[in-house]
């Protein structure tokens, strides 16, 4: 199949780290070949490990958003954020961070003072210690400003086991909140686009309201933070890695009324915009209202609802039901649809 | 934009109505073509196709102008990129379209420096801030882009901009229409008119539709009961045999359009022979800036050297654009061509016709 040729495109373009379809045929060709193992073949948000009696879970990622700073946060707040909720989706409770910073010469030391204070903040609020560090400083030039890892490790509650493998059939989608907030709100903080009133990215930690959702239902199946790539990929993976079919409505899917038009303006579909601060849930259909009535105690689970369910056929594939009655495919984001939002 | 505004027209239950009234009309077997690629996204997205009777075939057209863009002006966008000084400015619909040799994306990651704007007007600031440079807008796009793009030539050469210079592969709706109602093997049994280039050309650019080609029109806004009142006009005109332009989309389109966009884009560009990709050359149907703009027309100032056009074996994007195939006829469609590696730009643009069924309809 052409879409597997890594070979072809002898540069590594933006489109490699959209998330989307070509990142993935990247990480399968490239990087499960250079690593093999079976942990990392599980290719969930965090990988889960078993030392002694623990079960751990570990993740790593990095953050090279552009602009640092954007109405709702800055880079600080994402890479705290960001890494807490790819542990909280393996159903964890997030211990440990470790922060790696490349800083390009230059850089102003009273953004990084900010960017830090945030970080602190951040962790402080999900509960989790930044342990152990590095920083790099490279030439003017060499990096845009600063780009920051973070890796983390927390412990998965006994009798909790969620992977994007766990969907089955039945199963309702539970999504905690609006699409599209954040990458909307980066493309809008970028050079040239002026609004009266910004939309504010949606960062912040999903791991205090996980472990709400697990006191009422230990038997979530899936959680997923939407991420770059957006619903629609993420929707994709599960369908993919549960081969199973997943049947969404758009009439209950919330997107703000300034997102959906600047969406509209732009031509970008908010199935495929980053979020950091939404999860969607795999629930069986007989704990849904009541992991949905955690949901909305939380005030980032206050416009969350059930947007869909699993279903046998035809695995492998996402299906709309479309406002007017119709129906059509939701299938991966192919490549960059927003560059460097996250 | 006012979002509730939209709303109303994503009404379900006026979309239902809609909807069963056209299959009250148990209507004969019609094509319908939607010209334009913004359409073709919205029939997709909301599923239309999936609602009206199978009789009712909408067959998607040439409007969308990326798809359109000749190979030989994908060429010189990348010849013009791997210019010294150049900052190249444009739209990202162009990005990942494949030359004959390269694509932008791929140019990009050679460290040109290519930058996706969402408005001519950006690349006009580009121009200012980088003063060493010489930026080139790629202006690729209908009478819905060419107006704006007509007042940044403007504004360049009244603050004497001397860096900012526009390549103009833009096209014009009206002479393609004529090309596919003349062709004798395009069947076509009514349009539904583009919204976007209605608001700048008006519905009386379109008379010749009906006084000379007999041909049902309807100028539909882009939501899917505007859509779905197109198809119902268009059924009821055929049926009725009356053909008409019927304006639908009255909220934005007035019959004259909007003199001023015209008179700006008259005012920089004349008309030229255009090559159409996959249709090829339609007298009066391009865009060429004027010799008074002469200074920022970058076909004029920049010595531009193309290969040999290669048009990729087995691509139908030529008779997908004029509705003569569907993208699954296409030999190469999901094989050889993929948005992730196009062959043909009908794959490449989110409006072209064969991402659409691609990403809606596999």
């Amino acid at each position: 199949m052409k879409e597997s040729d890594m070979k072809k495109n002898d540069k590594i373009l933006l489109d490699h780290g959209s998330g989307g379809k070509i990142s993935h045929t990247m990480i399968a060709e490239m990087m499960l070949p250079a690593f093999d193992n079976p942990i990392l073949a599980q290719l969930n948000d965090g990988a889960e490990l078993k030392i002694g009696d623990d079960r751990l879970a570990f993740s790593t990622d990095t953050y090279v958003v552009d602009p640092i700073f954007f109405p709702g946060g800055n880079i600080g707040d994402l890479a705290v954020n960001g890494t807490v909720n790819d542990l909280a989706m393996c159903g964890a409770v997030p211990l440990f961070l470790s922060v790696g910073m490349v800083i390009e010469e230059g850089f102003a030391a009273a953004d990084l003072d900010v960017i830090l204070r945030r970080m602190g903040i951040a962790a402080q609020k999900a509960g989790v210690l930044v342990v152990t560090g590095d920083t790099k400083v490279v030439p003017r030039g060499a990096a845009d400003k600063i780009f920051i890892n973070t890796s983390g490790i927390g412990r998965i509650p006994e009798g909790v086991v969620i992977s994007g493998h766990r969907a089955r059939p039945g199963d309702k989608i539970l999504l905690s909140g609006t699409l599209a907030d954040h990458g909307i709100a980066i493309l809008t903080s970028r050079q040239g686009m002026r609004f009266d009133s910004p939309v504010a990215s949606d960062t912040a930690a999903l791991n205090l309201l996980v472990q709400r959702m697990l006191a009422v239902d230990r038997d979530i199946h899936v959680l997923r933070d939407p991420t770059r790539g957006g619903l629609g990929t993420t929707l994709n993976e599960i369908a993919g890695q549960s081969r199973v079919g997943i049947q969404i409505a758009e009439a209950r899917i919330p997107v703000k009324p300034d997102v959906a038009a600047l969406c509209e303006l732009l031509g970008f579909d908010p199935l495929y915009i980053a979020n950091e601060g939404k999860l969607v849930a795999f629930v069986r259909p007989e704990r849904a209202a009541a992991v949905l009535a955690v949901l909305h105690e939380d005030p980032l689970g206050k416009d969350a609802g059930i947007i869909g369910e699993v279903i046998e056929a035809p695995a492998g594939r996402v299906i709309l039901q479309t406002r007017i009655g119709g129906a059509r495919i939701v299938d991966m984001l192919t490549g960059e649809q927003l560059p460097r939002i996250c | 934009m006012s979002i509730k505004h939209l709303e109303e027209y994503r009404d379900p239950e006026l979309a239902r109505r809609l909807i069963d009234r056209i299959h009250a009309m148990h209507p004969k077997p019609v094509r319908l073509m939607e010209v334009c690629g913004t359409h073709t996204v919205s029939i997709f997205r909301s599923g239309i196709r999936t609602v009206l009777p199978g009789e009712i075939s909408l067959v998607s057209g040439p409007g969308c102008p990326v798809c359109v863009t000749d190979q030989s002006d994908i060429d010189a966008f990348i010849a013009i990129s791997r210019m010294a000084q150049v900052i190249v400015a444009t739209f990202g619909d162009l990005i990942r379209v494949p030359g004959t040799e390269s694509s932008l994306q791929a140019e990009r990651a050679c460290g040109r420096d290519i930058r996706v704007v969402y408005s001519a007007m950006d690349a006009l600031d580009i121009a200012r801030q980088n003063p060493d440079k010489q930026v080139v807008f790629l202006g690729v796009g209908f009478e819905t882009t060419a107006p704006t793009i007509a007042a940044t030539i403007l504004t360049a050469s009244k603050m004497g901009l001397a860096n900012y210079l526009v390549y103009s592969a833009h096209k014009t709706v009206p002479p393609a229409l004529e090309v596919l109602v003349t062709a004798p093997d395009v069947r076509i049994d009514g349009f539904i008119l583009p919204g976007h280039v209605s608001v700048i050309l008006g519905s009386d650019a379109y008379t010749f539709l009906k006084t000379v080609h007999h041909m049902p029109c309807v100028i539909a806004g882009f939501e899917p009961a505007d859509i779905l009142q197109a198809v119902y006009l268009l059924v009821s005109q055929i049926h009725a045999g009356n053909p008409q332009i019927e304006n639908a989309y009255p909220r934005a389109v007035a019959p004259e359009g909007n003199p001023k966009a015209i008179s700006v884009m008259n005012a920089v560009f004349e008309p030229v022979d255009a090559a159409w990709r996959g249709i090829g050359t339609i007298a009066g149907s391009g865009l060429k800036i004027r010799q008074e703009y002469a200074g920022v027309d970058a076909a004029r100032q920049l010595d531009i050297r193309v290969p040999e056009p290669v048009i990729p074996k087995g691509c139908a994007c030529g008779d997908i654009l004029k509705g003569i195939k569907t993208p699954p006829e296409c030999a190469l469609y999901k094989k050889r061509c993929t948005p992730v590696d196009p062959v043909g730009p009908c794959m490449v643009s989110s409006e072209g016709t064969c991402a659409a069924y691609y990403r809606y309809y596999s």
